[in-house]
Formats: C-alpha cells, structure tokens, sequence
C-alpha cells in the first residue's frame, strides 16, 4: 500500500515543485468540414469544434481535483487549415476568416489556444497552401487564440526553400501587423521541419491528416521536480545523475499517461499520446536552464552545455517511455527564451547566445523557440536563421522549428514583455552579415542521402 | 473500492484525528489505514479511505473536508489513490 512519504514526495513536486500537466490536448479532424462554400465550411467546423470539445475544460478541470495535480491548459489542435480551407478560400481574406470562427469557436468552449491555422509545404506549396500562409499576419493580427505553424522541410523531402524565403517575409510582415502588442503575433507562428503530427504543444500543434476524427493528446511538464532532484545529487558522478533524471522522469511521466487515460475515458475521446517533454514557464523554479546549471553550469550557454543538455534530453525519454503506453510529439527539453527564467537570465548575462541556442538545438526536441530578435532584421536574414535549424532538423531526422519575435521598435538591450506564459525577454542580436543571395535562389534543398533508406 | 488518500498538514492541536474521523464516519466513509507523524511541531497524517458506499460526490467531500481543515487551522487534501500508486508503482 502507498505509505505516507510517497504521498508527501507526490504533493511536494506539486505544491513546491511546479509540478503540472502543461496540457490536454484535443486534436480535431476537420476534413469532414471541406466544402467548396465558404460559409457552409465556416458553419461546419464551428459546429465539430464546439460540439466535439465542449466538455474538454470542464472535464479537465475535475481530472486535476480529483487528482490533486494541476492541469493548466485546455486546447484544440486542428487539421491543418490550407487542406480545410482549399476549396472554398480564394483570399487571403477567405482563410483570416476561418481563422475568426477558430477563435470564436476556442472562446465558446474556454480553450487558450486553438493551433493548426497551418501549412504542410515541405516538397512544394498548393496555391491553397500559399494562400493561407500569406494570410497569416492577417490572421493572427484579427484573433486571439489562434496558433499558426507552417512546416518548410523534412528528411524524407529536403527543404522547400521557397516557403523558407516565404516565411522569412511572413514573420517579418506578422510582427509588422501585430506591432502594437510588441509583436506578439510572432510568438503564436512557428516554422517546423519534421512536424509531428500529434503534438500537444502550443503554438506548433496542429492534427495530422494521419491521425483519427478525434484524439486526446497530454504533455507534462517538471523542470522544477527534477531540479529539486538533482539538488540531492551534487558532486556525484555522472551514472547518479541520468539515474536520478530518469526515475523523476519516469514519476513526472505518469502523472501525465494517468491524467490522458481519464480524460480519454470521460470524453470517450481515444487516447493518443503523452509528449515527454520539459517544458519551462516563466514561474521560478520551473526553468530547464535552472537544471544545466544544477548539473554543474555557471549558467546556460556556458561551455558543456550542449552536452549537459544532451544528456538532459536522452534520460528523460528513457525514464518516459518506460512510463506510458505511447509516446510521441515533441517528447524532450524545450529551451524557449522568454518562457524560462533561467535562460533570460543567461541571456542578460551575456552567456547565452543565438549561435549557442542554434547548437543545443541539435540535442533537444524543438528549436529557436520564443527568441526576441530586433524588429529591424532583415527578412532574409530570418530565412537563412530558419534555413540553417531547417537543416538540423533535416539532416538529423528530428523535429526542429523556429520561432522568431523580430520585435518592431526595439533593439538588442531593450526587454519585451508578451505576458502570461509566453513572459518576458531581453532582445537578442543577429548576426549582422547578410545571406541574400542564398535566400533568393529559390527551389529546394534535396533530401539528404540517409533519407533514402526503402 | 474507491480508495481515497487524505492527508492533513497543519499545526498540531487536540483533536484533528477526532474531527476528521468524526466527518469520515458521518458520510460512511471507512478508513482502511492510518499513518502520522509530527515534523519539528507540524502534524502530518496521511489516511487511505475507501468511499465506495459514501453518496457524496468526490469534489463534495473533498470540498467539504478542506473546510474543515480551515476550521481547523490545518490543511486537508483528498485525492483518488491511483495518482500516487501510479507515480510510485511499476
């Protein structure tokens, strides 16, 4: 029987640890929603969203108070929204108005996010395709709650550099559009190489064509428990340390297979997957870079802290997988700037920098994620950062993404605050020497040579 | 069954164990085990209850017992068993 420390360890980790589900996730198909009258499509996707998810808040809610563990987000990830929209949007006015009944429709049943507003264009684009991402500054500057990701390249495609040039412009003319709220429309758009299809996490979540009608999709989160835990481990060595990361993960994990199972059980919703990964919030104490440096940094971006990261990343999906049935998403350590504060402070400190970033993303799951960068760079210069992670991922077979904040009106030392869980972050400088010439080339990478494995 | 973990936290006083029993026995609630300890003055107890014949709903009680808790000057929590055997349990 579970004795009182056990009980007191599970309560620690949430009241002191921040120890949460970062989401529930329901993933949403809306190909049964293509139509080719606008206002027929816009009818039925308000319609299937609102009927197949308005239970997911309140259900959620119950889950995290019978369980005593916080749930903190509900949210919706849909079909991407180029292959729902194709036939009837003949604008980019057309497709910012599916992305207002996306917004009404995430109001309606109390969601935070709503993501898919997306693209799948790693080969090539439709004209659908490019219609929809040109409308994504429109989009994203009209609502709220909507999440936009646009996938440029894969290992099994090579990298479609004419959506890398494209969205270069997208992001520059989004944060342009949304320049009021310090361009905050930037920090729901992310560009992806190897998207998963059934990623719970904001913004990058969409509902792949691959997936079934509906789904329940769960990320946890715990930087702070497995911080905590290592604070018991200083000065042993490394088979201690991954041991420890491990056994944390494997607990951190199971919170989340339990709270997916229960959720699919009451919403009679089938269970998809739990996305390992450690996701930071600006609250202190639950910061990734607080654990590099626990195991043994001054700070993030010092030297070893690609490797400490690796590390990181590798144990918590061995302790993870151990603990659900099937894993899937992002699944590793997230490394965004301005939701961590561990790493805003690396960066004010000088120790952290975009190349470093660039590096640790080699090693972990996502990217360039939530990096405010001064509003005057130029688009290519976005291309070619987005073309240089494309390739990482590429090359690599992961999944890496990018999301950019070129914050319009501000430069390298000033601080941009967006709020909430996206927080705050000191901008960043780019490297200044240009790649223009590489951008404007045009075409496609090939796939890489180890893509080719029939 | 449904086995419930109740743990109570708080600043020891007479009596706690009293009012929470007196509240479980009222609701026919039936306690299957008891540990407590007290840590440099706090007293901490954790009790696995089942409620499979109690009518009132899980976050009734669970509401209900946090009031008392209040009443009490301690902090009452009620969570279902399987997140704790699932976190320390293969």
């Amino acid at each position: 029987m579970i004795n009182i420390y056990e009980v007191n360890e599970t309560n620690k980790m949430v009241e002191q640890e921040n120890l949460d589900v970062r989401t529930i996730t329901m993933g949403i198909s809306l190909l049964d929603c293509i139509d080719s009258d606008l206002d027929v499509c816009l009818e039925k996707i308000y319609k299937k969203i609102t009927t197949s998810a308005k239970d997911l808040v309140k259900t959620g809610e119950d889950i995290a108070k019978e369980f005593g563990v916080p749930i903190v987000n509900k949210r919706i990830s849909l079909t991407p929204i180029a292959l729902v929209g194709g036939a009837a949007c003949r604008t980019t006015e057309d497709f910012a108005r599916i992305a207002k009944v996306l917004d009404k429709a995430a109001h309606e049943v109390g969601v935070n996010f709503i993501g898919g507003y997306s693209a799948m264009v790693s080969k090539g684009m439709t004209p659908a395709d490019e219609l929809l991402i040109r409308s994504i500054p429109l989009a994203l500057s009209c609502t709220e709650r909507v999440c936009s990701s646009v996938n440029v390249g894969s290992t099994r495609c090579g990298i479609n550099m004419d959506a890398v040039k494209l969205m270069g412009e997208i992001i520059r003319e989004t944060a342009e559009y949304t320049k009021e709220s310090d361009s905050l429309g930037c920090a729901k758009l992310v560009v992806f190489c190897n998207a998963p299809d059934d990623n719970p996490f904001m913004a990058g979540a969409f509902h792949g064509v691959t997936e079934a009608d509906r789904i329940i999709n769960v990320g946890v989160s715990g930087p702070g428990v497995v911080k905590t835990a290592l604070e018991k481990v200083r000065g042993e060595n490394f088979e201690v340390l991954c041991e420890t990361i491990k056994k944390t993960a494997f607990k951190v994990t199971r919170v989340g297979q339990l709270v997916a199972k229960e959720a699919s059980r009451r919403l009679g919703v089938p269970f998809g997957i739990v996305d390992l990964s450690l996701a930071p919030t600006p609250a202190i104490g639950d910061s990734v870079a607080d654990i590099l440096c626990e195991i043994g940094l001054e700070h993030a971006g010092a030297p070893g802290t690609t490797a400490a990261l690796a590390l990181l990343n590798d144990q918590v999906k061995k302790g993870g997988v151990m603990a659900s049935s099937y894993v899937g998403g992002l699944s590793g350590a997230f490394i965004p700037v301005s939701e961590d504060q561990g790493m805003i402070d690396a960066v004010t400190a000088g120790a952290l920098t975009l190349e470093k970033l660039e590096a640790m993303t080699c090693v972990c799951s996502v990217g360039l994620d939530m990096i405010a960068i001064p509003g005057d760079t130029k688009a290519t210069t976005i291309s070619g950062i987005i073309a240089d992670e494309m390739a990482i991922g590429m090359v690599n077979q992961k999944t890496t993404a990018v999301r950019l904040i070129p914050v319009v009106g501000k430069g390298v030392g000033e601080t941009v605050e967006f709020g909430g869980l996206l927080g705050y972050a000191p901008i960043m400088p780019v490297n200044p020497f240009g790649c223009d010439a590489f951008v404007n080339r045009g075409g496609r990478i090939p796939a890489p040579i180890h893509s080719f494995k029939n | 069954m449904k086995k419930t973990i109740i743990t109570v936290v708080g600043h020891d006083t007479v009596g706690i164990i009293a009012k929470v029993c007196t509240y479980l026995a009222e609701n026919n609630i039936n306690i299957l085990d008891i540990s407590q300890t007290i840590v440099q003055e706090y007293f901490n107890m954790m009790m696995i209850v089942d409620r499979s014949n109690s009518e009132k709903h899980f976050a009734t009680v669970a509401e209900e017992l946090e009031a008392l808790g209040k009443e009490i000057g301690v902090v009452i929590k009620c969570q279902r068993e399987e997140i704790f055997a699932q976190m320390h349990r293969i």
